[in-house]
């Protein structure tokens, strides 16, 4: 691995490439993310980030009572969210624990869904605590049985213990495993790691270690993806692309539950990193609640007035 | 794929702007003699025409602000004053639309800017002094403070219904009545405000109101009958007033001009910091007395902090100030765009680098795009006069002590901002730093309790906080 340049690999050359950080404000950020909180998203230009929200959802399951029938409900709804009206766009992927990888992957391809990726939560989710052997199987399983997107978690522990290099090493690994067969999303838990120093440091050494994509939370920790978390977050990117030339993608998951939310992160990415961003392959928002939430807003838009939840599919 | 923003413009149907008005004298509306014109800066719409005040106005204004002190106010316990107070607020708070639509129109800033800073701190300053007028005697103060009498206030174009605020509240807490003149360019909050001072009921009087230009200005610095003169503007008319008060027995507050100083070391958040630069300067159009216009750089981030500030300036959204999503309005006047363009021509002819991102502005108005200078120093005139416009003049320097030096080094000490995230090093340099106001992290943050005001050319005495009580009450030491 060539790490971009950016590091040699060693705990002396990571250590001096997170130390040359500038540090994070936290009034200030807190500030920026409330000022852009305030744009006001109307007519045509709601309307074009409602459906483009829409494609940006990781449409998500993760319970410990997950069932198939659960799943493949889920996959029916990324697939064509609302039934009733085909010009709404499929969800970006599928999320959901490694075991349910094959169902959701085999019921996606059986009702035209091959251009909905599965996603993987992977590496000992959501606590991340567990060997790293079985980290690396897990991501191996969650590939083999057709996730082209894994989300792994950091060892928050170790990043909070100052074992940079662990953490970074471990994101290393599971990299390798992916190769070219999947995405890799590193998810950081920012509830944990508390302090936006620590948020940007993170991000830095998650690119460097060959993140595709750099998720704020697993969605079983509060706070998650608050709007200066991830303004912090696509800051690090911005920069990390001008170093690089390489775009990383950013994907709030945790507490996005409605449009305006939503439209508010979709703020967050124009006025920061810019409209490259603006699009599924470097933009996504972990929810569940959030879509129909969206589908509602899009009916209103249409109908001029609110309809009855009962028109919008429960799953 | 690009995400426009719609046009999101706040509705005026909420006001309803008089074709004329007179002025508010002994809690009446009154016909004014001549009238001039006030427009609308971002479209030059003519908006109302408004009564220039003449000697015979400014008589009636201080006779029944001098009746009303006499009889009523002065003599009103403290917690009764503060009860007006408090209704005051509140009902600010209950229009602000209403005041955010009409300052908007008016001034040409942002209606983000009138709805989220100018209108609330206005309301807050009126809350804070309202919980003071009872407690004077605790204010460490003296024993027995008592109020001056009747107050001449000139308040500016840039802010102004805050600055009506920043002036009447703490008047009207320590026992005083006004005779407020607000300015030329932007007196339509103020006449709203007069309706407000009756909406409250507040006692015949004890808030009066002139209109007019800077002759109106000048017969209530010379009148007589007045105790106490608080202004806010011009370095260059602050000396005129100084000078027509002292051989008066008037107190006299001036909050003047500024060139403050925003400083950025090497070790600062540079994110948050290039926010601040933006809000330092760009924030209402740069029209602001204590805006950070001279950008002081260490030389080793000045290449990183530059880039990044250009990238940003690019995001600013310039345009009708109505608009929602607006961050940057029109030039107040004609004239202040005649000076802005002036200075900037200077800076141009003195060999200084022009830079604006790409925008469009609108045809009709008064505008100037964000600017900045780069290849700044010391011995720039844009970097000595204040431009009182969007335009940021950037310098560098290499070492602590020298950036002190070139930021004291100015006739000027209203503000500064020092930007490291070393605690020890912005405690340092705010102990070197000869401005009243001194940011740290941040820029351009205003609170009620806290004492505003400047060394040097910048001014006399502080507004808000326990300090700006003091300006208004008699026996107590002034700075």
């Amino acid at each position: 691995m060539s790490f971009y340049g950016l590091v040699d690999g060693t705990d002396a050359s990571l250590k001096s490439y997170l130390g040359n950080l500038s540090g994070v404000d936290q009034v200030g950020a807190e500030a920026r993310a409330a000022m852009l909180a305030t744009r006001s998203i109307k007519t045509t230009s709601k309307r074009w980030a409602i459906d483009t929200a829409i494609t940006m959802v990781d449409l998500t399951t993760l319970e410990g009572a997950d069932t198939p029938g659960k799943v493949k409900a889920l996959c029916t709804k990324a697939v064509r969210p609302d039934p009733t009206d085909p010009t709404v766009p499929s969800v970006g992927a599928v999320c959901v624990y490694n075991d349910m990888v094959e169902v959701a992957r085999t019921h996606l391809d059986s009702i035209g869904g091959q251009h909905v990726p599965v996603a993987a939560v992977s590496t000992a989710f959501p606590s991340g605590r567990a060997s790293m052997p079985v980290k690396i199987q897990d991501t191996q399983d969650a590939i083999d049985a057709g996730a082209a997107e894994i989300d792994m978690v950091i060892d928050r522990g170790a990043f909070l213990a100052g074992r940079y290099i662990d953490v970074f090493n471990e994101i290393a690994q599971i990299r390798e495993v992916c190769g070219t067969k999947a995405h890799l999303k590193v998810i950081f838990e920012t509830g944990e790691l508390v302090t936006y120093d620590n948020v940007r440091k993170a991000s830095f050494l998650a690119m460097a270690a060959g993140a595709d994509f750099i998720k704020t939370s697993t969605g079983k920790v509060a706070p998650a993806a608050t709007p200066p978390v991830v303004l912090v977050m696509l800051e690090a990117v911005r920069d990390f692309y001008e170093m690089t030339q390489v775009r990383i993608g950013v994907k709030p998951a945790g507490g996005i539950r409605n449009t305006k939310d939503a439209i508010k992160q979709l703020v967050l990415v124009n006025e920061t990193v810019g409209p490259d961003w603006l699009n599924p392959k470097l933009f996504r928002i972990g929810a569940s609640a959030l879509l129909n939430d969206l589908l509602m807003q899009r009916m209103k838009m249409d109908d001029g007035y609110y309809n009855s939840p009962q028109y919008v599919t429960m799953d | 794929m690009t995400f426009e923003y719609a046009p999101a413009p706040e509705s005026r149907a909420i006001v309803t702007i008089k074709q004329k008005y007179g002025h508010f004298i002994g809690g009446k509306f009154v016909a004014g003699g001549k009238h001039f014109p006030t427009i609308n800066p971002a479209t030059e719409e003519l908006l109302s025409h408004i009564a220039l005040g003449g000697k015979a106005d400014v008589d009636a204004a201080v006779k029944a602000a001098r009746k009303a002190y006499t009889s009523t106010w002065s003599k009103m316990s403290g917690k009764d004053r503060g009860k007006y107070l408090y209704r005051i607020a509140r009902i600010l708070q209950e229009r602000a639309r209403e005041f955010a639509v009409i300052e908007t129109l008016d001034n040409g800033k942002p209606i983000r800017e009138s709805r989220d800073t100018d209108i609330p701190l206005a309301a807050a300053h009126f809350f804070y002094h309202a919980g003071w007028a009872d407690k004077l005697e605790y204010a460490g103060l003296g024993t027995t403070p008592k109020p001056l009498g009747v107050a001449g206030q000139i308040i500016p174009w840039n802010f102004p219904l805050l600055m009506l605020a920043w002036k009447v509240a703490p008047a009207l807490a320590a026992g005083n009545t006004v005779v407020l003149k607000p300015a030329e360019s932007t007196p339509l909050t103020a006449l709203l405000f007069a309706e407000v001072c009756q909406q409250a009921e507040l006692p015949a009087g004890v808030v009066n109101i002139v209109t007019g230009d800077g002759s109106t200005g000048a017969l209530i610095v010379n009148h007589p009958g007045i105790d106490k003169i608080a202004f806010t503007g011009s370095t260059e008319v602050g000396k005129i007033i100084a000078r027509a008060v002292a051989s008066t027995n008037k107190s006299v507050t001036l909050e003047l001009g500024g060139k403050a100083a925003n400083i950025v070391f090497d070790d600062a958040p540079i994110d948050e910091t290039v926010e601040g630069i933006v809000n330092g300067i760009f924030f209402n159009q740069g029209h602001v007395c204590c805006a950070g216009s001279r950008l002081l750089l260490q030389e080793n981030v000045a290449e990183e902090v530059l880039h990044k500030l250009k990238n940003r300036m690019q995001k600013i959204r310039v345009g009708d100030p109505m608009d929602k999503n607006t961050d940057v309005g029109a030039i107040n006047s004609k004239e202040q765009l005649k000076k802005i363009i002036e200075l900037a021509a200077v800076g141009d002819s003195e060999g200084a680098e022009r830079w604006s991102p790409e925008c469009v502005l609108p045809s009709k108005g008064f505008w100037f795009a964000p600017t900045i200078f780069t290849g700044v120093t010391q011995a720039h005139r844009i970097a000595r006069e204040e431009i009182f416009g969007p335009v940021l003049s950037v310098l560098t320097f290499r070492t602590p002590a020298e950036a002190i030096e070139k930021a004291n080094n100015t006739p000027f000490g209203l503000s500064a901002g020092i930007w490291s995230e070393k605690g020890s090093r912005t405690l340092w340099a705010s102990q070197q730093l000869r401005a009243g106001v001194i940011w740290a992290n941040t820029f351009n943050k205003f609170d009620p309790t806290s004492p505003f005001g400047g060394y040097k050319e910048s001014g006399w005495g502080r507004e808000g906080g326990r300090h700006g009580l003091a300006a208004y009450l008699k026996g107590v030491s002034h700075e």
